[in-house]
Order: C-alpha cells, then structure tokens, then sequence
C-alpha cells in the first residue's frame, strides 16, 4: 500500500515536471512553468521521506541544509554572463549525485544491506550509471574551467591524446565487462566489485576531462548543452538501478531537452557533433588587442567613427542590431539598449537578430538582453529576421563575425560553407563593431568587413556602442 | 526492467515532442531549470542516506545528497531569475516610450 502511495506520488510529479517544461514554450508561462516543475520535486522529496523508513534525520537535515545554503547562494551570486559557468557546475553535480547514488547501491549490497537482489541487470545499470555520471562530473567541471578562464579557452590538445583516450575507453569497457562476470556469484566476490567499480569510477573521471579538453572555447555551447543531455541520461540510468520511475521519467526528459539543444547548436554552426567533439577546431581567430589591421591585396576598407554611426543610425527608419560573442564577453548589453532607447526615441525602429550560436550557451544572448531590460518581443531569430534585412537601412554588428560571414552563403570552397548566417550583407548599409581585422572563430577570414556597403569601426564593443549613444544624445540636445 | 525500458522510451518521446517547440529566447532557462529537474536523483539520495545502516552508504549518500540538493535549489532558482526578467511586466515597462513621439530630453537641459 505504502509502495503504491509513493509510486503514485512520483507519478504526479513527473506529471508536473512534464507541464511545467511545456510551458517553457512561451515566456509568458515559463515562469509558471518552472514553478510548477520545482512544485514537483517537493513533492517527490516530501513523499520520499514520509513515506519511506527513514532513520538517520540529522543527516538528511544537514545534507539538505549544506546543499540548499550552496545552491542559494549560487543561484543569487551569479552574474547573467557567468550563466554557461553555472549551468555545467550544476550539470556536473547532477551527474556527480546520480552516480554517488549508484555507488551506495554497491556499497549497500556489498555490507549485506541491501533490500533488493543482484544480478545481472543490476551490475550493467550500476556501471553505466557511475561512467555516465562521473563522465558529466568531471567533463563540466572542465567545461566551466574553460568558460571561466581558468583553463585556457584554446583547444588542448598532445601527442597521444586519442590513444589515450581510446585506452580509457577501453579499459572502462574492461572493468564493465569485470563488474558484469562477477556479478553472478555477488557478493561473493565483493573485493574484486570494489577494484573494477573503482577503476571504472577513476577511468571515467579522467575520461571526461580528456573528452573536453581538446575543444576550443567557442564549441562550448555544444558541449554544455551535451552535458545538460549525459546528466539527464545518469539520472536515467540511476532510475534503473534502484527501480524509480520518477528518476527514469525526468532523468529522460531533461536527456532530450540537452540532445536537442545539441543538434540546434551543431545545425546552427553546420558541423556534425563528431567533429565538435574531436575537437581542435579554432581558437586562432579570437578578437584578440593583438589585432592585425593588415588589409589583403586588392581589398578597401571603410572606416568609420561613432559620430558617423550616430548621424547614420539616427537618420534610419529601420535598424537591425546583431550581438555576438564579443558582446557577450564585453559585457555590452545595457550599453547596446541604451543606445537603441535613444534611437527609438528618434523614432527609430529598432530590432535584434540573434544567431543561435550568438552566446556562449544557448539562447544566452537572449538572456543578456532581458537582463538590460530589452522586450523578448524584439529579439528575431535567423529564419524570422533573415528577410527584413533587406528593408534595413543599417545593420549594427557588435562583436559577432562568422555568424554574418557571406561566404557561408557563397564560397563552396569555405570551411564555413552552409553554416545558416544573417544576411546583414543586404541591409543598405552595415557597421560592424569591431576591434580587428581577424577572422572569426572558424578562422576564415570575413568578406563582409571589405563590402562597398560596409563600415568598420575598430573598437571595443562597450566603449563604441557607448560613445554612438552620446554622439546621439548630444545630436538631439543641439 | 521491462517496465522500466517501456516508460523510458515513452518518455524521450514525450520530451523531444515538447521541447522542440521551445523558443530560442528560453533555451538557456530550459536548459537550467531541466538541469534542476535532472537533480530528481536528489530522491535516490535521499533513501540512500537516511535508510541505509552502513557507514560507508550512508557517507557516500550524505555526499550525492549534498551535490544533488545544489542542483535542484540552485537550479530551480537561478531559472526563475531569468524566466522573472522575461516576464510580461517587463515587457510592458519596456514598451518602447512612444517611438512616434519625436524627441526625449535626457535628463539635464543642454
């Protein structure tokens, strides 16, 4: 009876999380939505602890305390910027909790206090669950160094690295393999359970960081979004070992969201997810103040000045704004609204277009607008703004490149060719803010900064987009 | 286990079908509060903390407990910050101050 009352309750709150997702599909529910979807973790852990025999309270007291106190803190500390940080700290904890959970599965039948039986089922779950787990932990760990800066954001990479890589791989599948043929005559052979769990644990711990590491600091999107995926996977998984229904349902769900999130990312860059994760690709192109002003042979470009953009822009009927990466990293955001409030009030019409791939995780853009007060009503995605850019009187690039690169649309030899771009290209005119000539991240080198149309002004985003705005102001009050 | 494997394919069906409809604005907070939602592994932990009477579980629980908790209050949390700067009030403050009426004086007179 106890039993049904509990799997009834999981039940209801997979329910909830699965509404409480649905209404993410709107930003006028979403808010809701996570309510409703926190609305049912209580509910899981309420009738978790009511409903089982628990007997240790200080220790879930003070583990719910610890953890709660970190989780707040967090969760009001951080910065909008530092969003793709925090989210691969939490997808590592995640997958760090489900395979700890595992590993007290072991540990618990290897003490002889174990509820349920082992077998066969038992060992596989349990080592799939602790690889994918610890993968996650230490993968986004790595994943927040880079983002953070304390691990260079250039790809790592040494001789040997595959190899490597391929032997973990292989002796993880070895102590697999061991956990499963022991498993017959468990608990038996307990010590030789500990060995192989073990070296699974360490093998995958290590495996994480190499799987990272090679990839260059702009991939991260994807790999953030494919670790969002692997720590809904350990959770899965964990739902298999200890038979919960409420942890294979929402372990899955959020296993999709981050499988999606994914194959979006790779689309949005036209590159397959293989050769994401091998790596090595960029990190020459950064946007560096060691900026090489060398024009190439036969090419022009026009130079231009805040003042000039000021008298530009404020003359437009329509303007298009496309934040990068760079904005992102500059932190320009309350600047760049600033100056479209000032053009708005000239009667400016003023939107956004912002490229998947715009951030550093995704949808981060769009965060880092809503944070400086922005309307998500003026925010277009590609496919919905691709075709206003023609009726655009000025397109503003601030610190975006290989996004709004034309030879993605044209030269087929280009590495980048196919990747879908913004057509800033057709707008009448084009300032791109910026404080090279380098490529972007692909290290192609960009077209758009010689067009007849284009503009450059050499400058740091922030400093640039502020100075417009005053040029503007000072426009309006002369 | 049979069980177990139906309701898991049943459920990537279910979440691809309703997360593909996401916009792009929220994929960040999706992200975030499905992270959160990963965290139901708080559940597991829970029972292998407070039910079991080895030390060694009971130790390695009391560590997923701890990570798990982070999760899914931290998560749960920083979610609603963003989802709360989406918000419809925000939009309506922002409404753009009249774009037809011609100038703003900020601030000072010149």
């Amino acid at each position: 009876m106890k039993t049904a009352i509990i799997d009834l309750t999981y039940l209801l709150s997979a329910v909830l999380f699965i509404f409480g997702l649905k209404r993410t599909q709107s930003p006028k529910t979403a808010r809701t939505g996570n309510v409703l979807a926190s609305l049912g973790m209580l509910v899981a852990v309420v009738a978790t602890l009511f409903l089982k025999s628990i007997l240790s309270w200080p220790m879930i007291i003070a583990g719910v305390v610890i953890g709660g106190g970190i989780g707040v803190m967090l969760a009001r500390t951080v910065e909008m910027t530092a969003m793709p940080e925090l989210v691969a700290v939490f997808n590592g904890f995640g997958g760090l909790a489900s395979a700890l959970v595992s590993g007290t599965e072991l540990s618990q039948h290897i003490a002889g206090t174990a509820t349920s039986t082992f077998g066969l089922i038992t060992s596989v779950t349990i080592a799939l669950s602790i690889l994918i787990g610890t993968v996650t932990f230490s993968g986004s760990i790595v994943a927040n160094g880079k983002l953070s800066g304390w691990i260079t954001g250039n790809p790592i990479s040494f001789p040997g690295l595959r190899v490597l890589t391929v032997a973990l791989l292989v002796t993880a599948a070895g102590a697999i393999g061991v956990m499963i043929s022991v498993s017959g005559t468990f608990p038996t052979l307990s010590a030789t359970m500990i060995q192989a769990a073990s070296v699974l644990g360490g093998t995958a711990l290590l495996l994480g960081i190499l799987l990272v590491l090679p990839i260059g600091g702009a991939d991260m999107p994807v790999v953030v979004s494919l670790l969002n995926s692997y720590s809904g996977l350990a959770a899965a998984t964990t739902g298999f070992v200890i038979s919960n229904t409420a942890l294979i349902v929402s372990g899955t769900l959020v296993g999709a969201a981050g499988m999606i999130l994914t194959v979006i990312m790779c689309d949005a860059m036209n590159r397959s997810l293989a050769n994401v994760m091998l790596g090595g690709f960029g990190g020459g192109g950064d946007d560096g103040p060691s900026a090489d002003l060398d024009i190439p042979e036969g090419k022009t470009v026009n130079e231009t000045s805040p003042d000039d953009t000021a008298i530009l822009s404020s003359y437009a009927d329509k303007v298009i704004i496309v934040p990068g990466y760079g904005l992102a990293v500059a932190q320009a955001q309350h600047e760049v609204r600033e100056m479209a409030d000032q053009l708005e009030a000239q009667g400016v019409e003023v939107k956004y277009a912002i490229h998947p791939v715009a951030g550093r995780m995704p949808g981060h853009m769009n965060v880092l607008l809503a944070e400086a007060n922005v309307s998500y009503e003026k925010l277009y995605e590609l496919e919905d703004i691709n075709s206003e850019f023609k009726t655009a009187d000025l397109a503003i690039v601030i610190g975006a490149n290989d996004v709004v690169n034309p030879s993605a649309r044209e030269d087929e030899g280009s590495p980048i060719y196919g990747m879908p771009i913004l057509n800033v290209d057709e707008a009448e005119s084009v300032v791109v803010i910026k404080r090279s000539l380098s490529p972007g991240y692909s290290g192609v080198p960009n077209n758009l900064f010689y067009g007849d149309n284009t503009k450059m002004l050499f400058s740091d985003a922030k400093e640039a987009v502020a100075s417009i705005t005053e040029s503007i102001k000072k426009m309006v009050e002369a | 286990m049979l069980n177990n494997l139906i309701i898991f394919v049943l459920s990537a069906f279910v979440g691809t079908e309703i997360l593909t409809k996401v916009p792009q604005t929220l994929h960040t907070p999706l992200m975030s509060g499905a992270n959160a939602i990963s965290g139901i592994t708080i559940v597991g932990a829970l029972v292998a903390t407070g039910m079991t009477v080895d030390p060694w579980s009971q130790w390695i629980g009391f560590l997923a407990l701890v990570v798990a908790t982070i999760n899914v209050v931290g998560g749960f949390l920083v979610t609603d910050r963003m989802l709360e700067m989406f918000g419809e009030d925000n939009a309506e403050n922002e409404a753009p101050a009249d774009a037809d009426a011609p100038q703003r004086t900020n601030g000072a007179p010149a």
